[in-house]
């Protein structure tokens, strides 16, 4: 729902990495998201196209990598990913332990850009 | 043909929200005020549950609120009749309030004769949840209405908050609601969380939470 907050704050960003590069056209934008986010991935892309028509990256994908919720077990400390919307106890594959801490799950990074 | 090249952005999102949420933060802590953000679905009784703490803490505390609302005033002119200071900030359609929204909401306010403020975020579990309002503690209301299964559909909104007022507890002989299944559902994701049961219609509850939120804001303005 908030993802044309989200997505303008990835364009401001976008522009002023190109900016101090020296860029004529952004390509691509890796984006690192935690699956924790409810973004969808198709309205971001809708939302980047609308806001960067006048700019120069008018038509650059966004490359979404989701990354997974870690979490990691206060017993044994053994890590492991979950599947938040689909489990309903979250337990150590290793020792059954029920008590854990997110470890990550909750990204929201621009990693990198392709650009000519 | 011009060469594709590969520029390294490493930036987080969210960071110049972060850094606003940050200085506001440390603008609190120098102007010893407690501001706690207040977020839960349409309905589940922020205004209500707000009324009933001002009532218990308003000769103790010198309190303020900020009233987010996507476009009325309705809640603001309930809570200024307790005789508060009340900022209402029309968000125009945004679905959560950042930082510089509630510095903006800061701005109007006498902070330094304030000991707590009190943030009613818009009624929302998804939006609210990614963005930080500089708040010191963040307080969410889950209604028994809404049913138990909440912590798994809306995971990041239980996983932020500091605190889980589950209100409506009035309601809960007419319903199917667990409430120790909510309970472990809840604290798989947050084992910190602090969770009070209480009905802002009976008072049920209620002294528990506002005792919390003394002892909070008194140790935080020292």
């Amino acid at each position: 729902m908030h993802e044309l907050q989200v997505t303008q704050r990835i364009l401001d960003i976008v522009l002023r990495h190109a900016k101090g590069n020296g860029v004529n056209k952004v390509i691509s934008i890796q984006l690192k998201i935690g699956e924790l986010s409810d973004l969808e991935d198709e309205w971001v892309q809708k939302y980047f196209d609308y806001l960067s028509k006048h700019t120069i990256a008018k038509n650059a994908k966004l490359k979404i990598e989701r990354t997974p919720v870690v979490m990691k077990c206060d017993e044994c400390g053994h890590s492991f990913e979950v599947n938040i919307k689909e489990v309903k106890d979250i337990q150590c594959p290793e020792c059954t332990h029920k008590k854990s801490t997110l470890i990550s799950g909750r990204e929201y990074y621009i990693k990198d850009m392709e650009v000519i | 043909m011009e060469e594709v090249r590969l520029i390294e952005v490493k930036e987080d999102i969210m960071s110049d929200n972060d850094a606003v949420a940050k200085s506001l933060r440390e603008r609190l802590s120098k102007e010893k005020t407690f501001l706690i953000n207040l977020m839960s679905s349409p309905g589940a009784g922020k205004t209500s549950l707000i009324l009933k703490t001002l009532e218990s803490l308003k000769n103790e505390l010198r309190i303020g609120i900020i009233e987010a609302d996507i476009d009325s005033m309705v809640d603001a002119e309930k809570v200024a009749a307790q005789g508060v200071a009340t900022v209402q900030l029309r968000t125009g359609g945004f679905c959560h309030l950042d930082a510089s929204m509630v510095e903006k909401g800061l701005s109007s306010m006498d902070i330094g004769e304030l000991d707590l403020i009190i943030i009613e975020n818009v009624g929302n579990l998804v939006c609210p949840a990614e963005f930080d309002t500089g708040a010191i503690k963040n307080v969410m209301i889950l209604s028994v209405p809404e049913g138990d299964d909440k912590p798994l559909k809306y995971p990041l909104m239980f996983s932020v908050c500091d605190v889980l007022l589950v209100n409506k507890m009035d309601y809960l002989h007419l319903s199917d609601f667990d409430v120790e299944a909510m309970r472990e559902r809840v604290l798989n994701l947050n084992r910190q969380i602090e969770i009070f049961e209480v009905s802002a219609k009976t008072g049920e509850g209620i002294e528990a939470w506002t005792n919390w939120l003394k002892g909070e804001a008194t140790s935080f303005i020292g």
